[in-house]
């Protein structure tokens, strides 16, 4: 049972990565890479490791793969053109051998350990109890320094995504907005501040709701 | 199944997304192709784990995730920096660092 088990987890997993790599548009990858991770999980749980199975549904195939598709989403999934560079071609076969390889590696090392089947199996392995002791244990420093990472990382991704004044050009239209004379008390924000009082003070002759400036073009212009 | 079985499926995912990697130009894919070599690794981690009868392979592939998870938002905040920029989303293009 756990064989036929392993072997439909592992076409999964190594279909959906061939998915990921073959297919043209990005949102199928996307997609097959969430079949892959979910493939992968059925892996960690026939390895017993139950807590990191759970882990890689919610956090990756949930969490991770739902921000790549919004990024997909927003950025648009471009079909890329079939280049012609020499590293398209070679690229390939350096993967190809270098799966060769590795599969020498493994297979001819014919070490007791990687052919067993593991060591047996104690009551509670792989369990969050077992790993929240190690975390809070022994690996008490790689656990704060993973949590400082993310801290940076999310900050790190505000920064670079944040849309940045000075960079892009000046939006005339939006500071003729907010500059464009206009009667006291219609609530803007510069009043609220205070900054706008001595003006607002000031008896104004005409106070039309109009601005007085160059007619807006979004009512039409007339 | 034999620990070795577990890990020849890691390699070849490795390869893969190796592959997935040198060859495509988008770099929200090359991203994809990163978390599979990551879980390629986080596999071959948990092998080892079972092996040997310790859960340190475990929280090694915890750490491993949150740092995935990490490059992911920085690698898609620096994608979507691309375009709002209006660059061309194609690493081929994007070669002014080039030295």
């Amino acid at each position: 049972m756990s064989q036929v088990l392993f072997f439909i987890a592992a076409i999964g997993a190594i279909g959906g990565a061939f998915g990921v790599v073959i297919l043209r548009n990005p949102f199928y990858s996307v997609l097959a890479l969430v079949v892959h991770l979910i493939s992968l999980a059925a892996l960690f749980l026939l390895l017993r490791a139950e807590f990191v199975a759970a882990a890689q549904v919610i956090v990756y195939a949930g969490a991770v793969m739902v921000l790549y598709v919004f990024v997909v989403a927003y950025v648009g999934s471009g079909e890329e053109l079939a280049g012609g560079s020499a590293l398209r071609i070679l690229g390939p076969i350096f993967a190809l051998a270098l799966a060769i390889e590795l599969c020498i590696a493994i297979l001819g090392s014919a070490l007791k350990g990687i052919s067993g089947k593991g060591a047996p199996y104690l009551l509670g392995f792989g369990t969050p109890a077992h790993i929240g002791r190690l975390f809070l244990t022994r690996y008490l420093f790689p656990f704060e320094v993973a949590s400082l990472l993310l801290m940076v990382a999310a900050i790190g991704a505000v920064v670079l995504a944040r849309r940045r004044r000075g960079l892009e050009g000046p939006d005339e239209q939006f500071e003729e907005r907010i500059s464009a004379p206009r009667p006291a008390y219609t609530g803007t924000l510069a009043e609220a501040a205070g900054t706008r009082a001595a003006e607002s003070a000031a008896p104004e002759p005409d106070a039309e709701p109009v601005t007085t400036g160059a007619p807006n073009p979004d009512q039409g212009g007339w | 199944m034999a620990i070795g079985w577990y890990l020849t499926v890691s390699a070849l995912i490795f390869c893969i997304g190796a592959a997935g990697v040198l060859t495509r130009r988008n770099p929200l894919v090359i991203l994809l192709c990163l978390e599979l070599m990551l879980n390629a690794a986080n596999l071959s981690l948990i092998a080892f784990s079972r092996m040997w009868g310790r859960e340190d392979g475990q929280v090694f592939a915890l750490i491993v995730m949150v740092v995935a998870a990490c490059e992911v938002t920085v690698g898609l905040g620096l994608i979507v920096a691309i375009y709002r920029r209006q660059l061309p989303i194609d690493v081929d293009e994007l070669n002014e660092l080039q030295g």
